[in-house]
């Protein structure tokens, strides 16, 4: 599905008016912003001060430095950056993979394949949330890295997304690599992993989101302190300080700082991605 | 598919590789995903209790979920929070994306901040919102207090928690739908804008006759999306963690929280899989639905 460039954007009507719509926008923009901006400065307001609705007259960083040495936040931040890290990483190879064999490479069963693709697209965690801390117990992975990462690797999004990828992709290089004699693996690693680059930053960008920012199954099946990540304690936080607020949104803002700047660096990818992934 | 992948000489190594390739993926589908899927039926017919006992009890857990009365309510809950975020959502984000479709100085900047919500996680969201929302010292009672509704307990007043969460839900969701839509606003061709001016339609006159079924397989995909998301997703977990823990009086335990909290805080595993397995019964029925209208491969 190749896209033309996108057509001029000029006015629909061709009027030059609509005056309003830019003051709308960047008031509704604004307005969506504001409640994050507030928490943010609130985290650097004294504790005493946090409800204040008024300009603070001190900012300190005392909460911020309280998180990170009363709490093992920064423990939280490293298993967080982990485990998010090693399932973006396990997971674009693994999908890419997968969703190049769906697309290019004929073998029997291929379409019972594309079947469980399918199937699984609808399948929510916390739909299944009980039976796969089951099977994560009889694989005697509860309560360990690999019970945080294998099980949250597996995502048919992903596949589907690459498999679309590949059938819009051209495949002259491919031909010239094949008549040149070159096996599938090393066609993948040398031809189709760096042709992949664009939509691959982009599921990057989403996938590092996704579980840097997922809660429910870490909370359910981690245990020890050592393990927990960082949704998981600022929950945790939440009960244990709830007459210090101050704490909660200092551990907020500094969980949050890694998504935004991930989305930023990745954003225009990202949207490019979402736009042609032909999801509509 | 090209038609040069027709000239390159089949191989057998073309199967061998395909299996290969999908090999650990599609083992990990089956065993992580599909599996536990077609488990819950399963383990719904036994006494589980998290500490080594499982027993086989036919319907039984069947049978208990039909005496359950807060298992009904929690029924009802996700049917009124679907039923209150999904059309809420949509119309939203499509006006979001009505608003950040043309170019004009800073657009961009505005759809980033209107994205903003949904790259924080739902905890910081549910953190945000309750810090905001906090009973008579929030910044929201402080906003509103000259109105007269500084007093105004949003998210343990029964009647309000559920329609507050729904908002909060909808302010998190609304950047990712917007971004669909102006997806599918790029693909319609200006001329059909340009015919209906010519015409001497108005705005209003341009949106139903041409963006509006223009966008139908847009609509079609992100209500369905909203859909699954509301009823079975983490949008409805997560949040309701944080902010409320399915209170006051349960008026914001939905089905999901609610087999959360018999597996994990009652040890009632058996039981929970009944109910995911009854979830997944209705998810099938959806899925089904959905590859009829789109006739299954059309997707793409």
């Amino acid at each position: 599905m190749s896209r033309s460039p996108v057509p001029s954007r000029s006015p629909a009507s061709g009027k030059a008016g609509f005056g309003w719509v830019p003051a709308v926008g960047y008031l509704v923009g604004l307005l969506t912003v504001l409640p994050m901006l507030w928490l943010t400065l609130a985290a650097f307001r004294p504790g005493s001060d946090v409800f204040s609705m008024s300009w603070p007259a001190t900012l300190t960083l005392d909460n911020f430095a309280y998180v990170l040495t009363e709490v093992p936040f920064l423990r939280y931040l490293a298993n967080s950056a982990l485990v998010s890290i090693a399932v973006t990483v396990i997971a674009l190879l693994l999908h890419t993979m997968a969703g190049y064999a769906l697309a290019r490479l004929r073998f029997r069963g291929r379409g019972i394949a594309f079947g469980l693709v399918i199937a699984t697209l609808l399948v929510s965690l916390p739909v299944i949330l009980v039976p796969l801390f089951m099977v994560t117990l009889t694989l005697g992975m509860v309560d360990s890295y690999a019970g945080l990462i294998v099980p949250s690797v597996f995502n048919a999004f992903g596949i589907f997304l690459l498999r679309q990828f590949y059938l819009n992709l051209p495949s002259e290089l491919e031909d010239a690599a094949l008549l040149d004699g070159c096996g599938y693996l090393r066609l993948y690693w040398h031809v189709v992993l760096p042709l992949s680059r664009p939509v691959l930053a982009a599921l990057a960008v989403l996938f590092f989101l996704a579980n840097w920012n997922s809660f429910v199954w870490p909370l359910t099946v981690t245990q020890s302190e050592n393990l927990r990540v960082v949704q998981v304690g600022i929950a945790s936080l939440q009960g244990q300080y709830a007459q210090e607020y101050q704490y909660v949104l200092a551990a907020s803002v500094l969980a949050a700082i890694p998504t935004v700047i991930v989305f930023m660096l990745g954003q225009r990818r990202l949207v490019e991605t979402l736009k042609t992934s032909g999801l509509r | 598919m090209s038609g040069l992948t027709m000239l390159v000489p089949r191989r057998p190594s073309q199967a061998r590789a395909g299996y290969g390739f999908f090999a650990l993926d599609g083992i990990g589908l089956v065993v992580f995903v599909a599996g536990p899927a077609l488990l819950a039926i399963a383990i719904g017919l036994f006494d589980v209790d998290g500490f080594g006992k499982v027993e086989f009890v036919g319907l039984d857990n069947y049978r208990l979920m039909a005496r359950d009365q807060l298992l009904w309510k929690s029924f009802g809950i996700t049917a009124t929070y679907v039923a209150l975020f999904v059309p809420l959502a949509f119309v939203v984000s499509l006006c979001l994306a009505l608003l950040t479709r043309r170019d004009y100085p800073g657009v961009g900047l505005v759809r980033t901040a209107l994205f903003l919500p949904n790259v924080i996680s739902l905890v910081v969201v549910g953190v945000l919102w309750k810090f905001l929302l906090t009973d008579k010292t929030g910044a929201v009672s402080s906003i509103l207090a000259p109105f007269g509704l500084g007093d105004v307990s949003w998210l343990s007043d029964t009647a309000l928690a559920l329609p507050t969460l729904v908002l909060i839900s909808v302010w998190f969701l609304m950047g990712y739908q917007m971004l669909i839509f102006l997806a599918g606003l790029q693909d319609i061709p200006q001329d059909l804008y340009d015919a209906a001016t010519v015409d001497g339609a108005n705005y209003w006159q341009r949106f139903w006759s041409v963006t509006w079924p223009a966008l139908r397989p847009t609509s079609f995909f992100v209500l369905v999306t909203s859909l699954v998301n509301a009823a079975t997703g983490v949008l409805a977990f997560d949040l309701i963690y944080v902010t409320t823990q399915g209170g006051p009086a349960n008026a914001t335990s939905t089905v999901i929280y609610y087999a959360y909290q018999q597996a994990f805080l009652y040890g009632r595993f058996g039981y929970a899989a009944a109910i995911s397995a009854m979830i997944v019964a209705a998810l099938i029925v959806v899925t089904g639905a959905l590859f009829a209208a789109t006739r299954g491969g059309a997707i793409r």
